[in-house]
């Protein structure tokens, strides 16, 4: 049997051929990191402008009139405002960043090569994919420009809020329509890239690279397309059907006798709740697509700088199947609040508890091997070691949320809010900033610098911890999510010294930011050149040149012989073997 | 060292030990797998949708008659189900290196698919011109009975639509001497995909709303 064929393709030599339309995956990859570098400044900037507002609701800001002159009278922000600046924050953090850059950023620049391929099964496909998501985000900004602005329904959009129209607040008519066909389109370009990432995986690896000598990193990319490919079909649907009933007059999602605005909304029929099933059995897998490769880059990030072999290699390969396969079946904790039967909410609530344990199997195994290791701390391991941490703190308040009795009560306050973001936001930033530092060199063939990386680690670190675990105080205490601001409120104002405090911790944290994105423009100039493996790591990556040629490899297939982390083998000359040496 | 070669002897005969796709299939064939296995998804989630709605409406109308809705309705599952074999023909054709006779199946394939859309659409053209059922209202007062019938058959005939493109091209390809026999049978898989999803469709959409 001959290996199996790969695109060949030479260099492409014009200008857009080589950056724009490029079929290179590695081109793509990068395509993608800055797709979600632009997203989430973009993002961050409307949390900024939320956290600002919540704590000085009165403060007269002119710029705010100048961008939204209806949403801002007199550069107070209007709630609406505030709801539409929360929707596309999640909505772009979410989809855009959390989707974008660890899968189809890191993946498409990494998997082939660590796999020993030269480029995707599909490369066009892989450019299509990129271009569509493009333009998924282009549709989605356009919310912020169309009469009435963005809408209002929050990252999840409900039903009958998302479906009646116009009539349910401004943002409500032009701007969800726009959001509607951006996640569809949206949808269309993770297919593509589902297909790609598992064809690639499962055909192009190179002789010896058996399923059980992947990086984790590649383990948990196929586990993400997967999930992608399985979880965005549904959420099409869901699309689709919510897109009819805005345009086509259908009810699906809009019971009978609404009434919004003094009006008397003309459906009947329709089930709100038919749209939770379907979007929470995308959006559960959607949680893990944001986690898992964060998961990967740790796992092999905390093997390398701890010079030692991954603790459990196999129980960790079975761990992401274990998360995988079970997202699918615990939809149903997003939806207690929703007068679902109590014996649907146990079902849902033990298999929640379930996950709990290949997570935790996960994270024994990380402590596991940094136990007795010779630990380097580079900014990419302080930031990995930094993705286990929050990781385990956002993850300890999912056991609480999982119950449907407490999160009766949790479920509308900022308890929520504190959890998600911490493990599903910046848990999966922070394995994105780790993969960052670790895999610059290779991109780029320079080094970042590392002065500057560890201030950045730090400030962000304890940054984060400052904006995120005061939520889960004000969170018991009963403040509610989704308001734009707490001044009618008398219980509030004790909790309001604390709400300053994460706005203040909020600009701390984004200021910071500012070094990172220095670091990463001065080290593509000026960083000190990189030699091929500059953390002596064992992965096919680290095999080639940095930057990697155009085909990775030269013209010739790798031959692995070895796992994937054979650090500190007894006997072996040096500290770390790579996949390639001889047997 | 003797034992560490002997199971790499092993290991490098199994299947999934890399240089080779593990399933003996082209990337291409498994891709199109991969898109099956989404797009079923995507059919399943509104045909539960059309479920869940279905069972949460009491009385949900049942306005097929047997003469002329349920034969109509047949006469276009027969076009439809022809065309899945005359494309078993083609890929047979094909795989022959008979391109002259792949072409004349391929172009029989289309012609059924082709005329399942016809019929399709002037039973729609029936439905909202002289029964009143549109997307948002009908005579029984159940408007979702009309919304899941259009969005349910409209996705699956945008399918079919596609489909007859997507045999265009191959044909074409074909008669250029372009393609080769798995982009035939890749063809051919989306298509029979389609057929089988009617298959779900016809039952549920048609049969279950027979009057009796």
């Amino acid at each position: 049997m001959s290996s199996p064929s790969v695109h060949a393709h030479q260099a492409p030599t014009g200008f857009i051929r080589k950056y724009i339309f490029s079929l290179d995956h590695k081109v793509i990859g990068l395509q993608y990191y800055f797709l979600a570098l632009f997203s989430v400044f973009l993002g961050m900037a409307l949390s900024l402008l939320m956290r600002w507002h919540m704590v000085f609701p009165d403060m007269k800001i002119a710029f705010f009139e100048k961008l939204w002159p209806a949403g801002a009278p007199g550069g107070v922000m209007t709630p609406e405002l505030y709801l539409s600046l929360m929707t596309m924050h999640g909505t772009i953090m979410v989809f855009f960043v959390l989707t974008t850059a660890p899968q189809s950023g890191f993946g498409n620049y990494f998997l082939p090569i660590q796999i020993g391929a030269e480029d995707m099964a599909f490369p066009v496909l892989n450019m299509l994919s990129f271009w569509t998501t493009f333009l998924a985000l282009v549709v989605m900004v356009m919310a912020f420009f169309v009469e009435g602005g963005a809408p209002l329904g929050g990252w999840t959009a409900y039903p009958p809020l998302s479906a009646v129209g116009a009539v349910a607040g401004p943002g409500q008519g032009a701007g969800q329509t726009l959001w509607v066909v951006s996640i569809a389109i949206f949808c269309g370009a993770s297919l593509m890239g589902a297909i790609n990432f598992i064809a690639t995986t499962i055909d192009l690896r190179a002789p010896g690279m058996s399923l059980m000598r992947l990086p984790l990193t590649c383990w948990t990319w196929l586990i993400t397309a997967i999930l992608g490919l399985l979880g965005f079909a549904v959420l099409l649907s869901a699309g689709i059907l919510l897109l009819l009933d805005r345009t086509a007059g259908t009810s699906f999602f809009i019971p009978g006798g609404l009434v919004f605005s003094d009006q008397i909304i003309n459906h009947k029929g329709g089930s709100p709740l038919l749209y939770q099933h379907l979007f929470w059995f995308f959006g559960h897998p959607e949680v893990y697509i944001a986690i898992l490769p964060g998961m990967g880059v740790a796992s092999q990030l905390l093997s390398t700088f701890s010079r030692k072999p991954i603790f459990g290699y196999r129980a960790m390969v079975y761990a992401i199947i274990g998360i995988g396969l079970m997202g699918f079946v615990v939809w149903g904790h997003h939806m207690f609040m929703s007068g679902m039967s109590p014996y649907s909410a146990m079902a849902f609530s033990v298999l929640t508890m379930c996950i709990g344990v290949p997570s935790a199997i996960k994270t024994f195994n990380w402590i596991g091997t940094l136990w007795g290791g010779k630990i380097r701390f580079t900014t990419a391991m302080l930031f990995a070691l930094g993705f286990v941490s929050l990781f385990v703190s956002g993850g300890i308040s999912g056991i609480f949320l999982g119950q449907p009795a407490l999160d009766l009560y949790f479920h509308d306050t900022y308890f929520v809010v504190g959890h998600f973001h911490m493990i599903m936001g910046v848990a999966a930033i922070f394995g994105m900033f780790a993969g960052t530092f670790y895999w610059f060199p290779k991109m780029f063939g320079r080094m970042m610098h590392e002065g500057m990386g560890k201030l950045h680690f730090y400030l962000t670190f304890i940054g984060v911890y400052c904006i995120f675990t005061p939520m889960h105080f004000v969170g018991v205490a009963g403040n509610p999510r989704r308001y734009a601001d707490f001044k009618e409120f008398e219980f509030m104002q004790n909790l309001m010294p604390l709400h300053v405090f994460m706005t203040w911790a909020a600009v701390a944290t984004a200021v910071a930011q500012i070094i990172f994105v220095i670091n990463l423009v001065w080290s593509m100039k000026s960083g000190a050149k990189a030699p091929d493996n500059p953390w002596e790591s064992t992965t096919l990556e680290w095999s080639i040149p940095s930057p990697p040629p155009f085909d990775n490899f030269g013209g010739k297939h790798p031959i692995v012989n070895h796992g994937p982390y054979e650090y500190g083998v007894p006997g072996a000359p040096k500290d770390h073997i790579m996949q390639t040496d001889p047997a | 060292m003797e034992f560490m070669s002997e199971t790499q002897t092993i290991a490098s005969d199994s299947l999934w030990s890399g240089g080779r796709s593990p399933y003996l299939v082209g990337s291409k064939k498994f891709g199109m797998w991969l898109f099956i296995a989404s797009d079923a998804l995507t059919f399943s989630a509104l045909l539960v949708a059309y479920t869940y709605l279905r069972i949460s409406t009491p009385d949900w109308p049942t306005p097929f008659h047997f003469s002329p809705s349920i034969i109509f309705s047949s006469v276009m599952t027969f076009c439809l189900l022809s065309s899945s074999l005359t494309m078993v023909m083609a890929v047979h054709a094909m795989h022959h290196k008979n391109r002259k006779g792949t072409i004349a199946w391929i172009l029989a394939t289309m012609v059924g698919g082709a005329l399942f859309v016809i019929l399709h659409l002037s039973e729609w053209m029936t439905l909202i011109n002289h029964e009143h059922v549109t997307p948002f209202s009908n005579e029984w007062g159940v408007p979702l009975f009309g919304a899941t019938f259009f969005a349910i058959t409209g996705l699956h005939m945008t399918h079919v639509v596609i489909g007859v493109i997507y045999l265009g091209i191959v044909c074409t390809g074909i008669a250029r001497g372009k393609f080769k026999y798995e982009d035939v049978e890749v063809c051919g898989l989306y298509w029979h995909f389609v057929d089988l999803v009617w298959m779900f469709v016809f039952p549920l959409v048609y049969l279950m709303s027979a009057k009796i």
